[in-house]
């Protein structure tokens, strides 16, 4: 786990040594030992989606459709109008939420596999707070519902959390089959107890409070509050991470628990903090995905996967693809998300099923963790090549915040 | 409540319960290999599904069966190679790199089944065999006896699976490599290769988990495993990574499937609280998990990969 904790690029970003009198060799060899790790995060994972798009190339190939025209229609179903790319930022919120979440899990060295499970039971206290409290006014009952999906959602993270810590279960098999639990949970919820009165017996909640909606924002697209709440979700868990000491803390623990419990950290208080913020991040993107949607309800049509959108999962290759950092999973979610709305067009354009999007997200998954031990080789390679032997810090953000 | 107690509907139930084993003993005891060997293989429900695809599709386009279950093994063993190339030659995190696995076999059979077949289209399925003599014995022969292929071969291999493991060469080099690699590959033992071999053999068994889930239900959906694979993952854990645990957890499993579908059925349970009655085997892995985990080793080297450089 440490060697993939170390491999982001928050590390390449150490102190430049003072160069005021260096000669040109060292100063070029400084510029590369800081710009070639930089240019290694970055074109590792893009050469990781370049490489999954190929293989989806020849998927498409297979299914006789052709590939240009396919990625054409993706491009200008995510990207192609204000629409289009307000629809990609929509898609792209869940995705960021749980990322940020996933990055906060893993660096603390805990694999968070439960994002779908956080995501409903976010989902789910959230609309049974907008129930129980409807004519509360929209200024309060807006970050009213937000808080609920987050306590949901962080209360379902810190379940596993504290199974680890205090009885030593795998999280990744117990986050698995607390997905399957929220699922089964939303399933009875709404075929009993939520369900709409009515004649017809949709698995869906009624109509919920008007003043509990995300409001939309300027511009006239479907771009809705969401997207603020997200943005602001990064930075917060990007200063909780890198500028806070639960940060150093919880990275500490990532990167050595038998260490940091020598230096007097609570490890095990860690393990459950991080996998209780990392399921409120993921229960927030569960309000989100009921009070920001079209229908304003809970909708269990599809089953589970139907309402969360595998945002559980395809957050986590979000997460991977921006290094673990709060703030590159922002751009990492659009890049996912402009495949999910992509996808829709792919398939209206060229009758290839949008399931392909999914297939290609694994590929990235794949590739971009393949593709770590290619990179600390190619840091390495610079490092070796690089005049000064000095070793670059390996954890320059943890000395950074601590002083 | 009372129409379930009696013993033909108790025997059809544990009958059913049976089948309904099969998909987790078979991913289970190829799981429980790799895991000895220290590779954790978190994409067995990915495989399953690509598994199940093949199966279906081969049987629906050819109109035989045992031609699925060869499709199937092949899909598997193919699956398995790519996932001992990420894992073993470039030594990706394996919990990571089985999610993706995962999302890919998810994706891309229901790709494949959206464009190729459409609407779920039913197929033949494996015909039961009953063994002469034994099937007509009362109660027993239908609970035992009286089952498709896949299901006696899923049950023969537990005996098989743990001679190979504890009474062969290949088995001791398992062992060996899951436990401690720097020993074993100071005695020769190839780590990579030994890996690679648990690796795909684990992946051709889910491979055919998936065949066997999908001849059964004669049928395949988007997600048709839904949540089968990650569940003989915990069932290795359950089982404490013996073969005979596995079976344990698998036919309890089952069981308990068993039941509640015949509750169902029988109109014991109505919609809603069969929904609830869904969670039973995840809560149960959890409990499991809880009192397991404490008491008993995984092989020392689980998801820890190993390089002969440092």
């Amino acid at each position: 786990m440490s060697k993939f904790m170390s491999e982001t690029p928050a590390n390449s970003t150490g102190d430049l040594p003072a160069s005021a009198g260096a000669s040109t060799a060292q100063r070029s060899s400084t510029i590369r030992r800081l710009v070639v790790p930089r240019l290694a995060g970055l074109v590792v994972p893009l050469a990781a989606v370049l490489a999954a798009l190929a293989v989806g190339a020849v998927m498409l190939l297979v299914l006789k459709a052709n590939p240009i025209e396919g990625y054409g229609a993706m491009l200008s179903g995510a990207a192609g109008s204000w629409d289009a790319l307000a629809d990609t930022a929509n898609k792209a919120m869940p995705l960021m939420l749980v990322g940020v979440g996933i990055s906060i899990a893993f660096r603390a060295g805990v694999i968070n596999i439960g994002g779908e499970g956080q995501i409903i039971m976010g989902a789910i206290s959230a609309t049974l707070v907008a129930l129980a409290i409807p004519g509360t006014p929209r200024v309060l009952l807006v970050p009213v519902v937000l808080l609920a999906g987050g306590i949901g959602g962080g209360i379902w993270g810190a379940i596993p959390g504290a199974l680890k810590a205090y009885a030593g279960v795998n999280e990744i098999l117990s986050t698995i089959m607390m997905n399957i639990v929220a699922a089964g949970l939303m399933s009875f919820l709404l075929q009993d107890l939520l369900i709409e009165e009515g004649a017809i017996r949709i698995q869906q909640t009624k109509r919920l409070s008007e003043n509990a909606d995300l409001p939309l924002l300027p511009g006239g697209t479907r771009l809705h509050l969401g997207f603020i709440v997200a943005l602001l979700v990064a930075l917060a868990g990007y200063y909780l991470l890198f500028r806070s000491a639960i940060g150093v803390r919880l990275r500490a623990v990532g990167h050595n628990p038998d260490a940091s419990r020598y230096a007097g950290m609570a490890v095990k208080r860690s393990v459950v903090q991080a996998l209780a913020l990392s399921g409120a991040c993921a229960g927030v993107a569960g309000a989100i995905l009921v009070f920001g949607s079209e229908s304003h309800r809970l909708i269990g049509e599809g089953g589970s996967a139907g309402f969360t959108q595998s945002a559980g999962f395809n957050g986590i290759v979000a997460a991977l693809f921006g290094g673990l950092h709060p703030l590159y999973t922002v751009p990492a979610s659009f890049l996912f998300g402009g495949l999910l709305t992509g996808g829709i067009e792919l398939q209206r354009e060229t009758q290839v099923p949008a399931a392909l999007v999914i297939a290609l997200n694994g590929l990235v998954v794949v590739f971009v963790v393949g593709s770590l031990k290619l990179r600390s080789r190619l840091a390495q390679w610079v490092d070796s090549t690089s005049m000064d032997a000095q070793t670059p810090q390996s954890e320059p953000d943890l000395v950074e915040a601590t002083s | 409540m009372s129409e379930f107690f009696t013993i033909t509907v108790l025997v059809a139930t544990l009958a059913s319960g049976i089948r309904l084993a099969t998909p987790f003993l078979l991913a289970g005891l190829g799981e429980t290999l790799g895991q000895r060997s220290g590779v954790l293989n978190l994409g067995v429900e990915g495989v399953m599904l690509i598994g199940a695809y093949a199966a279906y599709y081969t049987a629906l386009q050819t109109g035989s069966a045992w031609l699925g279950v060869l499709f199937a093994l092949a899909a598997g063993a193919a699956m398995g190679l790519v996932y001992a190339l990420i894992t073993v030659v470039l030594h990706a995190e394996q919990g990571i790199s089985g999610i993706g696995i995962f999302l890919f076999g998810l994706g891309f059979t229901d790709l494949l089944f959206q464009k190729q077949v459409g609407t779920p289209i039913t197929i033949g399925g494996l015909s039961r065999v009953s063994i002469p003599w034994l099937s007509d014995l009362r109660y027993v022969g239908d609970l035992l006896f009286s089952h498709s292929p896949l299901v006696y071969a899923a049950f023969l291999l537990v005996p098989v699976m743990r001679f190979v493991v504890n009474r062969t060469t290949f088995g001791l080099n398992v062992r060996a490599v899951g436990e401690t690699p720097e020993a074993a590959d100071t005695l020769g033992v190839s780590v990579a290769w030994t890996r690679v071999a648990t690796i795909v053999i684990g992946s051709t068994f889910a491979g055919l988990a998936g065949a066997s889930l999908a001849l059964e239900v004669k049928v395949f959906q988007q997600n048709l495993t839904s949540g089968r694979g990650f569940i003989a993952i915990a069932l290795v854990y359950f089982g404490a990574w013996r073969m005979y645990g596995v079976m344990t957890g698998a036919l309890l499993f089952g069981i308990v499937s068993a039941t509640v579908l015949q509750w169902k059925t029988l109109g014991i349970v109505s919609g809603g609280a069969a929904a609830l009655t869904t969670m039973a085997p995840a809560v149960l892995t959890i409990v499991v998990l809880v009192i397991v985990s404490r008491r008993v080793g995984a092989p020392a080297a689980l998801t820890r990969p190993f390089d002969r450089a440092s």
